[in-house]
């Protein structure tokens, strides 16, 4: 891989370490409030729609999501090695491919909303 | 070189037992799995969003139960310890700040990102209507 490739992937794997570093403890907080059954405010239709009908909402939805997915993939791959999973190949396929096709998913729905 | 090398047996599966150092390693890394749950869990819900409101709160009502109760509650304080506070210990190794001949202190970096991430923390729940 080339030095520029190289700094791409690492730069988006930093990327969505950074913001689920930062934004998941406040994310997995709203969904213990939704299980608890006290859905706030801004979690109600009306409002969470509005946000995700809002272009700055669908691009920091878009940015959070498939950002934390591609970082997930990533160190899922290194996990499966650390676990004595050899096969890298198939697992860098396979979790690349579940972020790719979350990431598509992800711009599909903030599209059709 | 000894013409039979002696290698120690290393077990691929269980290695990280036998060192806590390994063994906190292992608890960091496994955090991903609960990166790659709420994005998946994100998606889900922004699907279900994208639906209509009937939809949205049937999203809503699936996640009702004390199981879910108990696995957030988990996963948030596993979540925090392992990758937030862990990452911004790492983030002066990670991104040292250059001040002309000197480097900026280790802590005052990790304060910055205690600082930030309470500031996000508050605009999340601000928005989300938490607060």
């Amino acid at each position: 891989m080339t030095i520029a490739k190289k700094s791409v992937v690492w730069g988006l794997f930093a990327a969505g370490g950074t913001i689920a570093a930062f934004i998941f403890p406040a994310l997995i907080a709203l969904f213990l409030l939704i299980a608890l059954g006290r859905v706030p405010e801004g979690l109600q239709f009306e409002s969470i729609h509005q946000f995700a009908t809002n272009g700055l909402g669908k691009i920091i939805l878009f940015v959070v999501i498939s950002l934390s997915l591609w970082h997930a993939a990533h160190r899922l791959r290194v996990v499966f090695h650390d676990f004595g999973v050899r096969q890298d190949k198939v697992v860098a396929n396979a979790v690349y491919l579940v972020a790719v096709i979350g990431t598509v998913m992800t711009a599909f729905y903030l599209y059709t909303i | 070189m000894s013409r039979q090398p002696y290698v120690r047996p290393v077990s691929k599966t269980t290695w990280y037992m036998r060192n806590g150092r390994y063994k906190k390693y292992m608890l960091r890394e496994v955090t991903c799995l609960l990166v790659a749950v709420y994005s998946l869990l994100a998606v889900s819900g922004l699907a279900s969003l994208a639906g209509g409101a009937a939809q949205w709160n049937a999203f809503l009502a699936s996640q009702q139960n004390p199981f879910m109760v108990g696995f957030h509650a988990a996963a948030l304080i596993f979540f925090l310890v392992y990758m937030t506070f862990d990452w911004f210990k790492l983030a002066p190794k990670a991104m040292p700040v250059q001040l002309g001949e000197k480097k900026l202190e280790d802590r005052f970096i990790v304060i910055g990102h205690y600082a930030a991430w309470i500031v996000v923390t508050l605009v999340i729940f601000w928005f989300a209507g938490v607060i």
